[in-house]
């Protein structure tokens, strides 16, 4: 019963190909930024690093590459405690509003971007934030909420109140008790939240198209650019890095969580 | 909550039953921890949409000539009949291929699901900008795609596949077709095998295990998916700006233009507010059946 169906080779084949489909996109960058060629033949003539060469020499490369990790990095530090204690809130509170609360929170996941970035754009050139590191962190925050507050959501779903109350009878404030106690316990929904907030900032394009500029030029400003104008296989290189940050990332990510999972159980 | 902000009321209270207010007291240093999250939402996302909801009706005075044009000029009208065009597509499309892959997964023994479901959630993790830009290279005139099919015999000159609309469906496809197959597979997942088992001890046929009893349940899965697929294909910006040669204008597009080429906030802020209405309304109408943060906390 369990398999029957990939018994079905028409079904199998169905399947597969889409999978290649899924893919194969995304491991073609691999062998394109080791080519010698600038041109985007597939497969590459030769093999060569000198689109990372070209990458790590140019210094406009290099500073939009700085400033991408400054942004991702201090998105997830300051998302991180804002979506946490929003969640803990969401989820312990049963007042009327907590419910619109949690809508309006969810809000940068629903609004279509485009709508998020025009409003973002609006405010920041009244307010001068425009093309700031300071406007660039807010407004990836404001984009990673979402994914902070509902990772830490499904955690404390999982998490026995009860213990914290055990803690707090105890003579622990709310706050120790959380630290000590439901803190550790649903570490692995916020090490999630953390990094689905990093790599957020890491990838995020369209909103930085609006606000970024000058000196705090994002990665991924620079690359659409490049990626509309002249296409150069440099982007392949940093195709391949991002792919391989997120790919590392969430391996983490997914170690952390094993690694919890078989702390408990022992 | 007035009677909170009012310490006559509070000492009242207290000595009626200690507990009741501790709860209260409770329950308002919990929606202190919602504020700052709440003010960065708020300040960022909810004051500007009212901004330009109010800009939308504005020029020297209340107006309703930035949405007549939208109705009236071709441009507008055909840029929404075109995004609704390409989110339909789109969204039929992530069905048909995404629902057999999360029927794969639940249905495989556990090794292999695993592997799907990385196969699934990698392109997922993998930047929109990485993908526009693996597509340019696989769909090109002398790309892969068009070498592949040359070779086979299956065309006879090379296809433009990229650089229009084609390009733009194929890029978006692949793009927001995790966005499918995450929340088909967690309904299905939920599925009692023990349901399908008693409908085939009952008589019925795999095909109709299938169709009668396995479907119907997926239903809230497919209703999920098909709505995020084809509200984020609506917002689409940077997939058909990059792979739509320029000739395949979707609606956030426009909102782009008029703002950064022509500073016109009253035609970006109408195409702004449509945009969301549609979205809005698309919410609405699926959130009768299927609660709305289950969407979009289903997918990521």
């Amino acid at each position: 019963m369990k398999n029957f169906d990939m018994s079905k080779p028409v079904f199998a084949l169905v399947v597969i190909a889409i999978l290649v489909f899924l893919i194969l996109p995304v491991l073609i960058v691999i062998p394109m930024s080791f080519s010698d060629s600038r041109f985007m033949s597939f497969p590459p003539p030769a093999y060569s690093f000198r689109w990372y060469e070209d990458f790590f020499d140019s210094l406009a490369w290099m500073s939009a590459a700085g400033t991408s990790i400054t942004v991702a990095v201090s998105t997830a530090i300051i998302a991180t405690p804002l979506g946490v204690s929003a969640a803990y809130a969401i989820h312990n509170c049963d007042h009327w509003s907590v419910r619109y609360i949690k809508m309006v929170l969810l809000l940068p996941l629903i609004v279509p971007v485009i709508i998020v970035a025009a409003g973002v754009f609006f405010i920041y050139a009244l307010t001068g934030l425009l093309a700031t590191m300071p406007g660039l962190v807010l407004a990836n925050v404001m984009l990673a909420l979402p994914y902070v507050i509902t990772s830490v959501i499904a955690g404390l779903h999982g998490f026995d109140p009860a213990q914290e109350m055990v803690a707090r009878s105890l003579g622990m404030n709310r706050l120790r008790a959380f630290m000590t106690v439901t803190l550790p316990q649903i570490k692995p929904s916020v090490v999630t939240g953390a990094v689905f907030a990093f790599i957020q900032a890491l990838d995020e394009t369209m909103v930085s198209l609006f606000i970024a500029g000058g000196e705090n030029q994002t990665l991924t400003k620079r690359m659409f650019t490049a990626l509309r104008d002249e296409i150069d296989p440099t982007i392949a290189a940093i195709s391949t890095m991002l792919t391989a940050a997120s790919f590392a990332l969430v391996l983490l990510m997914i170690l952390s969580r094993n690694a919890s999972k078989t702390a408990t159980a022992h | 909550m007035t009677t909170l902000t009012l310490p006559t009321n509070e000492r009242l209270e207290a000595s009626a039953d200690p507990s009741v207010l501790l709860q209260k007291k409770e329950q308002r240093s919990m929606m202190l921890l919602l504020i700052p999250a709440l003010a960065v939402v708020t300040l960022l996302l909810v004051v500007p949409m009212a901004w330009l909801f109010l800009q939308s009706f504005y020029s020297d005075g209340f107006t309703l000539e930035h949405y007549q044009r939208i109705f009236t000029e071709s441009i507008y009208w055909n840029t929404f009949a075109l995004t609704f065009k390409i989110s339909f597509i789109v969204t039929i499309l992530a069905l048909l291929m995404g629902y057999p892959v999360a029927y794969a997964i639940t249905r495989l023994p556990r090794r292999w699901s695993m592997l799907v479901l990385a196969m699934v959630i990698v392109p997922f993790w993998t930047s929109v900008l990485v993908r526009a830009y693996a597509w340019l290279v696989l769909l090109q005139r002398s790309g892969i795609v068009n070498d592949s099919l040359l070779g086979l015999g299956l065309i006879d000159n090379r296809l433009s596949l990229v650089h229009n609309e084609l390009g733009t469906i194929i890029a978006t496809v692949h793009i927001l077709l995790p966005f499918m197959v995450l929340p088909l597979y967690a309904t299905m997942q939920k599925i009692p095998g023990d349901l399908l088992m008693a409908a085939s001890s009952l008589g019925a046929n795999r095909f109709m295990v299938f169709w009668r009893v396995f479907v119907p349940l997926s239903i809230s899965g497919v209703v999920a998916g098909c709505t995020l697929v084809f509200v984020l294909c609506l917002g689409f910006y940077i997939t058909p700006e990059l792979m739509g040669g320029g000739r395949t204008v979707m609606a956030s597009m426009l909102v782009s233009r008029n703002i950064q080429l022509f500073s016109d906030w009253g035609a970006a802020s109408a195409v702004s507010v449509v945009l969301l209405l549609c979205v809005g309304l698309i919410f609405y109408v699926v959130g009768k059946f299927v609660p709305v943060d289950k969407i979009v906390g289903g997918a990521k």
